[in-house]
């Protein structure tokens, strides 16, 4: 028995806060149903939410990555909001770095995060955007 | 909670709901060994690594939990056993980033690192039994 995840969206940001332990089915469907919604909704930024995990297995992890690659081809950022201590220390042990995933402590940074990068690639006519690189450690 | 401390619990992994199954099961022992909270999500991490990896590479099995005691130490063992066709080159099977099931190769290699002990016994065409035991602290 899959569970759906709901993608709620405010603005031109989705958001999507996972609050139970996920069969690999669901975290499949979860990642369609996000890029589906990416090009649907037209938004900038997603935002997973993964507080209430105690744990990101090798599959939670990639299919964040996943959609971390797959927003950006989408015009979209993505910052994975949450993530707990043992979380992080459990993750690196087992191999997973997720390098290409930008990361927020909370909602509210993560929010910041998006708003940042949105507005430095509207106004990419000036210093060609560089995106200020402050998601991660923060 | 009854029965005695080492009572194995034993849980069919055939469908993905056994894989959260395993995980659960994992983070009950681990609470009732007074894990703390770091140790407890890297056994759970590790149950599921290994549960998937029962499913999809061995088509299916079972998770033994039990709670053990040994020289004064208390801890968690769980046995992953399938009859799937099992590991032809374990050398390879445990390098990071190998993978034969299209995967990320961290499932053996990763949950290993993930536990205190870790016993592979597998004979190609009959079967993998995976062993791991975490030590409370």
């Amino acid at each position: 028995m899959s569970e759906r995840v709901p993608v709620l969206q405010i603005g031109q940001v989705l958001l999507v806060s996972i609050q139970i332990d996920l069969d690999d089915q669901s975290v499949l469907a979860l990642q369609d149903d996000l890029a589906a919604k990416v090009v649907e909704s037209g938004a900038h930024g997603v935002v997973i939410d993964i507080t209430a995990l105690d744990i990101v297995d090798s599959f939670v992890g990639r299919m964040l990555a996943t959609v971390a690659s797959l927003s950006r081809l989408l015009d979209a950022q993505t910052v994975v909001v949450g993530m707990r201590p043992a979380v992080a220390i459990t993750l690196v042990e087992l191999g997973l770095s997720l390098g290409g995933v930008r990361t927020a402590l909370t909602l509210e940074k993560g929010l910041q995060v998006l708003e940042r990068a949105h507005v430095s690639s509207l106004g990419a006519s000036g210093p060609a955007g560089a995106i200020p690189d402050t998601a991660a450690g923060r | 909670m009854n029965g005695s401390p080492d009572a194995p619990r034993p849980l069919d992994i055939t469908a993905s709901a056994g894989v959260v199954q395993a995980r659960q099961l994992a983070r009950a022992l681990a609470q009732e060994c007074r894990f703390s909270l770091v140790e407890q999500t890297k056994l759970i991490t590790a149950a599921s690594e290994l549960a998937r990896n029962t499913l999809i590479h061995g088509g299916g099995g079972t998770m033994t939990a039990r709670l053990v005691e040994e020289r004064g130490r208390r801890g968690v063992r769980l046995v992953f056993s399938d009859d799937g066709p099992g590991i032809t080159d374990v050398e390879l099977a445990l390098t990071d980033g190998w993978t034969s099931g299209g995967g990320m190769g961290l499932g053996l290699s990763g949950s290993r690192r993930l536990v205190d002990d870790f016993v592979l016994d597998t004979t190609p065409g009959r079967g993998t039994a995976v062993t791991v035991t975490k030590w409370a602290r």
